[in-house]
């Protein structure tokens, strides 16, 4: 029965660059609408770990299943197909297309993977809460609105595993408490989020945290007890 | 949304792709303007050089064959005056430019108060004549347009001017005759009082000669509407191996080989024709004329072929240092489509796109610039202006698609290349 809500498995995945390991048989299974954070010093493994699972890069050993699918052997034709379909991308730095509109950034995705469907789109964009601000160009909208744009993007094909790669990085405070609220509305739409941060915060509000070092998983908490708790920081205001 | 995108990136690169429209606007401006020139070229060049006079004569056949084998100058066989005018009415008649009936003969001069009493050769000819065709064409032609190079002491006289005569140098200062000096022509009992109009400088055998009108020699030399030869200048196609094949032997092609021969300007096509309507005449191109006008049209085609060929290469490696360039600049951007689901070939499409769309808008405003080039290459060159040829635009077309498809190969390598990991986390 567990298996079958498997969305996601790693079977001794190593990552090597010459001499070094930047993934070291790294084994862990992720179920479909949970909340995982990966935490870890720089150089841990971290972001080696997002871009395999996120299909931008392939295992140099080891299993990836993505959905069934083992994509540690796909082609770079195949991985991008895969990515399109299963795959939400979210980014620290946000990367916005400068000269597009917030809804046109999100159009972009949708003409990628099938058809641009501009409504569909502000609707994604209204469950971010920026509906008003569709028209507005990124270097008119705040760091966290820019976050927000991304999150809608990163939703607007109904992926399977919504992949963060530090989003709160380049956030203040209120930004940061406002796109935790919208993982946590989205993990409870059954969403499976998978999010990369050094904000121990972050980190702590997730359902499970894994803990990198040197390529290898040292820790794996279960944090359902506390699962469902504000942010420390607002908690503490 | 593909199309917002281009159009959103070409504002938002507007100097970057001003470059390349910039780039594109030299190459296809240079050209448009030589591939005007050179298709125009031929006819041009040809009328330049057609100053050097007829590039070909007709004879009588027999006259031409003595010649030809013997070297001797049979003059007792001729070919008729009215069939001249035949000429303009052979399947190339446009390219007969001029043409001038010749009879040659002699006669004795006689010089009243010098005691000259000596035979000259006489030629006579159409000066400047004003024909009407029987299809209602009127032209004038003659040896004055044949002999545009003749160094002239006094003036032309015209077909209208029965009394008057030219006289070569060399005749000239041999008897002391000056310009206005009158002399007397006689042969066979008749007898011509004539003015000197002018002195001429051949350069040739014409220097010992009298220039008469054709119809005072024929009368002199009881020949009425006799001649001995036509000199033709003609617009000629450069020969190539059938041109060649043909004038050893036009039975010898095979009908499609014929078909394309007769209707391409070929000397030996024009001297076919020409034979065809003159009776019992044998046309002979004037191999030197013929071969200097080809020798000069095939290296001013080579070298503007060369300065197209040229000029695109530069385009193409201009365009590939400024897209590249710009793709390197756009990393992130194009990094991004691919983790968003783009696959390379809908990349590469996108920049193609753009490049594409702006090497159109600098192909246009290139192309009409290149054909103010070319008229002002002819202009100065040529002193009239080059016909614009339709087929430029696609020529222009093609090279504008391969220049700019080869000038983005290294940029399409580059985004191909480009992994979305190295640009969206900055490694």
């Amino acid at each position: 029965m567990e298996s079958k809500n498997k969305i996601l498995e790693l079977k001794n995945v190593s990552k090597i660059y010459g001499n070094l390991k930047a993934l070291n048989k790294i084994n862990l299974s992720v179920n479909a609408g949970d909340w995982l954070s990966i935490m870890g010093p720089s150089g841990s493994g971290k972001t080696t770990m997002i871009n395999i699972i996120g299909c931008m890069d392939t295992p140099s050993e080891g299993k990836v299943i993505l959905d069934g699918i083992d994509i540690s052997k796909e082609d770079a034709g195949n991985l991008t197909r895969i990515r399109r379909d299963k795959i939400g991308l979210i980014f620290q730095q946000f990367h916005l297309i400068s000269y597009l509109t917030a809804v046109e950034n999100i159009m972009v995705a949708q003409y990628y993977h099938s058809m641009p469907d501009e409504k569909e789109a502000m609707e994604a964009l209204e469950k971010v809460g920026l509906k008003d601000r569709a028209r507005h160009l990124p270097a008119q909208l705040s760091g966290g609105e820019q976050q927000r744009v991304c999150i809608a993007r990163a939703l607007i094909n109904s992926p399977e595993i919504l992949l963060g790669d530090e989003p709160t990085g380049n956030l203040d405070e209120e930004n940061e408490g406002i796109v935790v609220d919208i993982f946590r509305r989205l993990h409870e739409e059954g969403v499976t989020i998978i999010i990369v941060t050094h904000d121990p915060e972050v980190g702590d509000v997730a359902q499970r945290k894994i803990i990198l070092e040197h390529g290898r998983v040292i820790q794996d908490i279960d944090q359902s007890a506390t699962f469902g708790q504000p942010l420390k920081i607002h908690a503490d205001k | 949304m593909f199309f917002r995108m281009i159009l959103r990136t070409l504002i938002r690169q507007k100097s970057k792709m001003f470059m390349i429209a910039f780039t594109v606007i030299l190459g296809v401006s240079l050209s448009t303007a030589m591939i005007n020139v050179m298709l125009g070229v031929g006819d041009k060049v040809n009328r330049e050089l057609k100053v050097y006079g007829a590039n070909i004569t007709v004879k009588h056949k027999d006259a031409a064959l003595m010649g030809e084998l013997y070297g001797l100058g049979i003059n007792d066989k001729f070919l008729y005056e009215e069939d001249a005018l035949k000429l303009k009415t052979i399947f190339w008649g446009f390219n007969i430019l001029d043409f001038a009936p010749v009879l040659e003969g002699s006669a004795v001069l006689n010089i009243p108060g010098k005691n000259i009493n000596s035979r000259v050769q006489i030629m006579g000819t159409w000066i400047d004549k004003h024909i009407i065709l029987q299809t209602g064409e009127e032209l004038n032609t003659g040896l004055k347009n044949l002999r545009t190079w003749w160094e002239i002491n006094g003036n032309w006289f015209d077909d209208n001017n029965k009394n008057s005569v030219m006289i070569g140098k060399l005749l000239a200062s041999k008897n002391n005759i000056h310009v206005g000096d009158a002399l007397t022509l006689s042969q066979n009992g008749v007898k011509k009082n004539l003015i000197v109009k002018a002195i001429f400088n051949d350069g040739g055998d014409a220097d010992e000669k009298i220039l008469i009108d054709l119809e005072t020699a024929q009368e002199l030399l009881n020949l009425p509407g006799k001649i001995s030869s036509i000199e033709v200048s003609a617009l000629t196609t450069p020969d190539n191996d059938l041109a060649r094949k043909a004038a050893q032997d036009p039975r010898s092609l095979s009908p499609d080989e014929y078909e394309t021969w007769y209707c391409t300007a070929y000397v030996s096509a024009i001297c076919h024709q020409i034979q065809e309507v003159v009776r019992d005449g044998v046309a002979r191109a004037v191999r030197q004329v013929a071969e200097s006008e080809g020798t000069i049209l095939n290296k001013t085609t080579l070298l503007m072929v060369l300065i197209t060929i040229l000029s695109s290469i530069g385009s193409a490696l201009a365009i590939s240092n400024l897209i590249t360039a710009s793709v390197i600049e756009r990393s992130q951007e194009l990094g991004l489509l691919k983790a968003l689901g783009a696959y390379n070939w809908q990349i590469a499409l996108l920049v193609l796109c753009e490049v594409m769309l702006t090497g159109f808008i600098g192909g246009v405003i290139g192309y009409f610039i290149g054909i103010g080039f070319a008229q002002i290459i002819g202009q100065t060159v040529f002193g009239s202006y080059i016909e614009i040829a339709q087929m430029v635009i696609l020529i222009i077309a093609i090279i504008l698609f391969f220049v700019t498809l080869l000038g983005s190969i290294p940029a399409i390598r580059y985004l191909t290349a480009l992994k979305p990991t190295e640009v969206l986390h900055g490694k």
